[in-house]
């Protein structure tokens, strides 16, 4: 008992945050940092859709109109670049920072000032990649996957910028996901068994360790490469004993387990918002953390299904191709399980809830697509056309960045405490999700028709798709700027926010004032099983 | 749990994970090795072995099938040289020794290093296809103009599967004139200068 008298001690004495510049720089704070990481993914959010604007303008109509082939490849990769490690991951790390100490009753993360360095460093990172752009030969255009040779000896002189943002951002991934498991492992209040544990956790503890179990993959494929470039080794190299397809392997190890780290979270969000806008609690919580951890356990033996016409023998072909469709049993478990929350709920459609519901089903469709790519025979025809591109952003829009914005409107009132205007969150609901359709849907037919992926120009019986689809994009990066509108209107004038700020939504961060104090949780809570599972 | 406890059990889980952090980055440069020798052991990447120890005087053909051996020869991007083979292909008996010759001509005026890369297709006859003697087991050193005649005697394995009726071998010849010291070429052993490109 002493100890805790003597950390209410101490705790009378910090104060709330430093003023201006400084408290954003040293901030040790979970919320500041989170803050941070959230802002940050944003900025890099709307300059990758910059460049997926440029990509969308150019492919309005067949023909070169307003960049060359060498910039319109720099804009696809580091189109890709960017969302993947710029505005995806920090969001959710973002989002770990703000949530997880709140939702286990820790008072802060684990490791407070390796916080600030992870974050810290991701703006050096994203603004050495980006100064590449700027450069004499120009910045990365080998496609995000940068397959050996084209990253190697076709690359620009940049690339050696982009190895090193690389590693910078893979540093800053570790630290955050060791921070992440420390936290859980370590911090929850006394009663929070693991099985209790708020999905949102749950699913980041996983994706934590898929991240350090795989970012230092993807730092030494970079590391190789490096080497090749300038140290005259033959890692990719065929006419030094190396083997270009072993960088794909190599990639892919690290890739494959990479495109759950940007899921799982997603799945934990949603879990969270359905049960709290159907009323109910969330079907089948233990079948959730065992799907969650068995998808995380294939991610790691389907890599090579990126890989099908790279050349593999049958048996190769067979085991990827059932390993990979083996992934849709725990994903159907999760998605059911939303359903069956949805189920004779007493459901309402706030901005949170309609993102979450637009998830479900429109990643399930993306879901769908990968289990068409999943089957090694007709991948053939699938392989790097634009039905890739579709499946895979109906799994990162409406997926991924639907759940983060979905997220963002759910604990939005008890980061601010204020409440943001359901009107305009919802006109911005519909503006995305009409835009997102729009764009991409029509992927799926050009790409089934034979469209390849990553190409500035395409023969002429691709231009209806491909305008339809410019229009789209158009439509949903307008609508993400309106977002941005709608989030700094709500923080100034929104209307106050109850503590408990929806009506469904349990989990220790309600018990909280809205917004939350800077410090929370510096007695662990009391944790009731009614407040936990919901 | 006191707060010194949990700051020591918060270092344990840190010291743990550090640890597999650590782990893995060996995993990934373990994985170089670990491809090779995987393509080694199943001939998945259609890279054909080294040097093949095989006694003529006690081999027995199988007379009952003959199998089609075509070779290609390419030069890789930027390789000057001309590259071709003796013979588009030939028909060996499995378990028959041939050798067939391929040749090479540096078409440029300056001393130059190549390397050949072996393929070959279908992967499932990778492991029966043996060679006694390859170009490919050595780099070349071509003076200016210089052409030479470079044989290849290679083995079909008897076990190879009965539904392989013909074989692919293709050779790409790699300019490897900025990696090696040509001096040393010249002077010592050839395939002493960097490890022997898969043979």
């Amino acid at each position: 008992m002493s100890e805790v008298i003597h950390a209410d001690h101490h705790d009378d004495h910090a104060h709330g945050p430093a003023k201006g510049l400084k408290r954003w720089l040293f901030t040790t704070n979970h919320k500041d940092i989170g803050t941070l990481y959230l802002w940050f993914s944003f900025a890099m959010f709307l300059v990758g859709g910059v460049l997926a604007l440029v990509i969308r303008a150019e492919l309005f109509q067949p023909g070169l109109q307003f960049v060359q082939p060498e910039f319109f490849n720099q804009m696809t990769t580091n189109h890709g670049l960017i969302m993947v490690f710029g505005a995806i991951m920090p969001a959710f790390v973002g989002l770990a920072n703000w949530l997880i100490p709140m939702q286990v009753g820790a008072p802060d993360m684990a490791l407070p000032r390796m916080n600030n360095l992870s974050f810290w460093i991701l703006p050096f990172a994203f603004g050495m990649m980006i100064s590449t752009l700027f450069m004499e030969g120009g910045g990365p255009n080998f496609g995000w996957t940068f397959y050996a040779p084209l990253s190697t000896t076709y690359a620009p002189p940049s690339v050696t910028y982009f190895i090193f943002a690389v590693h910078l951002m893979g540093a800053s991934s570790i630290m955050g996901s060791i921070n992440i498991i420390a936290t859980i492992l370590n911090m929850r209040a006394p009663g929070m068994t693991l099985m209790k544990m708020p999905m949102f956790v749950w699913t980041w503890l996983i994706t934590a360790y898929l991240l350090i179990a795989v970012m230092p993959v993807l730092a030494g494929a970079v590391t190789m490469m490096l080497f090749d470039i300038h140290f005259g080794t033959s890692f990719f190299n065929a006419a030094g004993g190396g083997d270009p397809v072993m960088f794909q392997h190599i990639f892919w190890f690290f890739g494959h387990p990479e495109v759950y780290i940007m899921i799982l979270p997603a799945f934990g969000i949603v879990s969270h918002i359905i049960p709290a806008f159907a009323r109910k609690r969330l079907f089948g919580y233990t079948s959730m953390v065992y799907a969650v951890a068995s998808i995380a356990f294939l991610s790691f033996i389907v890599w090579a299904h990126h890989m099908f016409t790279v050349g593999m023998p049958l048996a190769g072909q067979l085991f990827f191709m059932y390993s990979t469709m083996l992934i849709a049993v725990p994903t159907g478990v999760k998605v059911f399980n939303w359903i069956s929350t949805m189920w004779r709920g007493s459901m309402t459609f706030e901005t949170p809830m309609l993102f979450a519901i637009a998830f479900v089903v429109l990643f399930t469709m993306g879901g769908f697509s990968g289990l068409m790519l999943a089957i090694t025979p007709v991948d053939y025809q699938y392989h790097d056309t634009y039905f890739v591109v579709a499946h895979f952003h109906y799994v990162l829009v409406p997926g991924a960045l639907f759940s983060i914005i979905a997220a963002v409107y759910f604990w939005f009132p008890k980061w601010t405490g204020k409440m943001y205007d359901e009107t305009l969150g919802k006109i911005h609901f519909w503006l995305s999700f009409v835009g997102v359709n729009v764009t991409f849907f029509p992927q799926h037919f050009s790409g089934l028709a034979g469209m390849p992926r990553r190409i500035p120009d395409y023969p002429l019986q691709f231009a209806d798709f491909n305008m339809i689809s410019s229009v789209g994009a158009f439509i949903f990066g307008l609508s993400q700027v309106f977002f941005l509108y709608v989030i700094i209107k709500s923080i100034r004038s929104g209307q106050p926010a109850a503590d408990r700020s929806w009506e469904g939504a349990k989990g220790l961060e309600w018990t909280l004032p809205s917004p939350a104090p800077y410090h929370s949780f510096t007695h662990p809570p009391v944790v009731k099983d009614e407040e936990v599972l919901g | 749990m006191t707060e010194q406890t949990q700051q020591a059990e918060i270092k344990r889980t840190v010291k743990k994970l550090s640890l597999i952090v650590l782990g893995m980055c060996g995993f990934a440069f373990a994985l170089v090795p670990l491809y090779d020798l995987f393509c080694e052991v199943t001939g998945l990447n259609g890279k054909t072995g080294g040097p093949y120890v095989f006694d003529e005087a006690s081999a027995e053909p199988d007379r009952s099938r003959l199998v089609k051996v075509n070779f290609l020869t390419n030069t890789n991007e930027g390789m000057p040289w001309e590259f071709w083979s003796g013979q588009g292909a030939v028909r060996v008996h499995p378990g028959q020794a041939k050798t067939v010759r391929f040749y090479v001509k540096n078409t440029t005026n300056k001393p130059m290093v190549a390397q050949a890369i072996p393929s070959l297709v279908p992967v499932s006859a990778t492991e029966f296809f043996h060679k006694t003697e390859c170009f490919c087991f050595e780099q070349q050193l071509l003076q200016p103009g210089e052409e030479v005649e470079m044989p290849m005697r290679f083995i079909v394995g008897r076990e190879l599967p009965k539904n392989v009726g013909s074989i692919n071998l293709s050779y790409a010849l790699f300019d490897i004139t900025d990696r090696v010291d040509i001096s040393a070429v010249q002077g010592s052993g050839l395939q002493d200068q960097l490890p022997a490109a898969g043979g």
